[in-house]
């Protein structure tokens, strides 16, 4: 009997690996639709960026409360992970706590991941507590409603029900040691599950106690490999896609703005200067139409968005009232991504009329102020503020779509060297008056 | 108030064959707007005061093409940059320094991308060189003793990460630094960056400048110091909102140093 629980373990976690490597397949190459641009320079600073940012967590601590609780809920994650190593390892081969010939070390690491499971249990609650009840401003915007809630729901929820699933196991598994039942070796310290181990006890028969750890174990497992697969879906990917993304964030100041290529060489032309590359194909297109006119490390922003709203919540447009919000930026960039994506799995013809421009207006892009709060603000070092302005450069260079007041501004650049309309020949007027 | 100053272009040093040890960059706000023009005036002064080799380039200086570039005119600030360059190689300029952070940022960023390679500082770290190194010593003056208040500009705050260096200048006006809520790499925006400062804001519920002089007026400071041409328009009309200009002014770091110091 006991073979055939192991091949049904075996199928499903051969399907959940199998689903979830074709997604990230899929998030990949959606993500290198993008544009090239290099990021593999200054490798050491790379690493030391995403050791600190992501690994370390830096730029959550401006905010100690969510600091805190979001710690608890990451170790957990990477830390509990390692029991469900162990987890998959007994699946497999039909054994029980595989791990726990390390004596003394099994048993530390399981009483430490139980006060971790409850942690991460109250954590979430508390999470929940401050969407749902506090009502924090950032998780109730606009671009929050509806399926983005409802994903941060359904992953707190999971895990809540997973902790439970694993500490009750626990609670089980310890009734049936103190039971002395032969298949439950005497392993495990259980700070946590001891506390309500006895009553289990001494409530269910053994029966029920094997039935109820094996429900749990199941349960959790599934829960898991079910949770594994939803990330893709999910703004909760960041959990994997923070690491790369810290990695390859931009080394240059913030204020730097990446230069055209292929426009130098048209203004060479204008200019009439003599270094001119007659033989450079003429550029296709100028800034950003489209999401495949971004860079991929925009895309990977978008995959990696996280929608905790920290950005919105600094950004000076959305502060006092317009329509901006650099977090609205990063979803809507995702979703056109995902259709584009979806649109090439399907085989149909792209629509023409849409593109990245049908989801963010320009009531949006003009609101910025490049004022790079959100860049700051993002944990994990996304940045909206970059996709804005390639955007603002096809409606001016493509569309010549730019407000009337800014057109004015560039053709006193243009005619006398500066935003206003003053003569150039008065520049140095001040100069007489010093 | 002292003698009238004489301002010498590049091209004046040229003639005799030589070269400015610091080229200053006016900006486009320092050369045309009549508030900023005071602080172009106060930083010649302190840069007379101490005696170094300037020179500025008169009409020969254009916009650095910021406002273009971050409204997406990329094509209209590559001719900026190019031409800007031209003139800068051609009189074998090294090392610039400005009063505005946006000029600063784009001639430090974003020109050696484009052939112009040169030693960029803003006014505020100049100054606390200065102080730093003895060459200026600056007396509280008038300010010793005052509740001042310091607004970062985007551009030197989070775009460059320069926040000591004003800090360190104002500190030794010998007056109270008080901080404003959302300061250093939290600071909020004044509302001009990104070509706003050339156009209507989009609609809301408030204007960005009234919501940051809000804040700074909250902190009780007579002086608000800033140190952008754009920051500057940006909390005056803030500061007239709440009619309150007679009270508290906004005032360059440039012009703090140069009042402090009688020049
Ligand atoms: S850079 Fe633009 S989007 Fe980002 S916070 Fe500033 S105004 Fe908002
Ligand atoms: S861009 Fe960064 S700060 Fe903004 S919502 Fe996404 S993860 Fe949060």
């Amino acid at each position: 009997m006991q073979w055939i629980s192991q091949v049904v373990f075996a199928l499903i976690l051969i399907a959940a690996i199998y689903f979830f490597s074709r997604n990230v397949g899929k998030i990949r190459r959606n993500i290198l639709l993008g544009r090239d641009e290099d990021r593999s320079d200054n490798k050491p600073q790379r690493w030391r960026n995403m050791l600190r940012v992501a690994f370390g967590q830096s730029k959550m601590a401006a905010r100690p409360i969510p600091f805190i609780l979001h710690f608890i809920v990451y170790a957990g994650f990477i830390l509990i992970n390692i029991e469900v190593l162990e987890i998959i390892l007994d699946g497999l081969f039909g054994t029980h706590r595989i791990l726990s010939f390390m004596g003394p070390i099994y048993d530390v690491a399981i009483g430490f991941f139980e006060i971790l499971g409850l942690g991460v249990l109250i954590a979430c609650v508390l999470f929940l507590t401050r969407r749902f009840i506090s009502r924090i401003p950032r998780f109730h915007k606009p671009e929050m409603a509806g399926w983005p809630t409802r994903d941060a729901t359904i992953i707190l929820i999971s895990e809540i029900v997973l902790m439970t699933a694993l500490l009750i196991m626990n609670g089980a598994d310890q009734a049936l040691q103190m039971l002395g039942n032969p298949h439950y070796i005497d392993a495990g310290a259980n700070p946590v599950s001891g506390l309500y181990a006895g009553w289990m006890h001494g409530t269910f028969s053994e029966g029920q106690l094997i039935f109820i750890e094996r429900a749990c174990w199941w349960f959790h497992i599934i829960g898991i490999l079910l949770f594994l697969n939803f990330l893709p879906y999910s703004k909760h990917f960041h959990i994997i896609l923070a690491f790369p993304n810290t990695y390859y964030a931009d080394l240059t100041p913030k204020g730097r703005f990446a230069n055209i290529e292929s426009v130098t060489n048209e203004v060479k032309m204008m200019l009439g200067l003599p270094d001119v590359d007659t033989n450079a194909p003429p550029p296709e297109s100028f800034g950003a139409k489209d999401v495949q006119d971004l860079t991929w490390k925009n895309l990977m922003d978008a995959y990696s968005c996280t929608e905790c709203g920290r950005c919105t919540s600094v950004c000076p447009a959305n502060l006092t009232g317009k329509v901006l919000s650099p977090r609205k930026i990063m979803m809507d960039t995702r979703d056109r991504l995902e259709e584009v994506g979806k649109e090439m799995d399907s085989g149909v013809q792209p629509t023409e009329e849409k593109n990245l421009h049908s989801y963010i207006s320009k009531e949006e892009l003009w609101a910025c102020t490049s004022c790079n709060a959100c860049a700051e603000a993002c944990p994990i070092n996304i940045n909206p503020l970059n996709i804005i302005v390639q955007m603002r450069q096809y409606l001016v260079m493509e569309k010549s779509e730019a407000p009337n007041e800014l057109n004015m501004m560039f053709n006193n650049i243009e005619n006398n060297g500066a935003p206003w309309q003053f003569p150039a020949s008065d520049r140095d007027a001040w100069a007489n008056q010093v | 108030m002292s003698e009238p100053v004489h301002v010498p272009t590049v091209a004046e040093f040229a003639q005799r064959g030589e070269t400015p040890e610091v080229l200053f960059w006016v900006g486009c706000a320092g050369s045309f707007d009549e508030r900023a023009q005071k602080v172009t005036k106060a930083m010649v002064k302190i840069l007379n005061h101490v005696g170094i080799s300037y020179a500025i380039l008169g009409k020969e200086e254009s916009c650095s093409g910021d406002p273009a570039k971050r409204a997406g005119n990329e094509f209209l600030y590559q001719m900026q940059a190019m031409n800007n360059i031209a003139i800068l190689n051609g009189y074998g300029i090294k090392k610039i320094i400005t009063t505005c952070p946006h000029c600063f940022n784009t001639l430090k960023n974003e020109y050696p991308q484009m052939g112009g390679n040169y030693d960029v500082v803003h006014h505020s770290s100049y100054l606390q060189e200065l102080i730093d190194s003895g060459k200026l010593t600056v007396e509280g003056g008038s300010f010793k003793g005052r509740k001042i208040t310091y607004h970062d500009s985007c551009y030197l705050g989070r775009a460059n990460n320069i926040y000591e260096a004003p800090r360190r200048v104002l500190e030794a006006l010998d007056g109270e630094l008080v901080e404003l809520k959302r300061c250093r790499a939290n600071g909020l925006c004044c509302g001009a960056g990104g070509a706003q400062v050339f156009k209507e804001s989009e609609s809301g519920d408030k204007e960005i400048n009234v919501e940051r002089a809000e804040e700074a007026l909250s902190t009780g400071a007579g002086v608000i110091a800033s140190n952008c041409p754009f920051c500057m328009t940006m909390l005056r009309d803030g500061v007239k909102h709440f009619n309150k200009e007679d009270d508290v002014e906004v005032l360059d770091l440039a012009e703090l140093v140069s009042k402090a110091n009688d020049l």
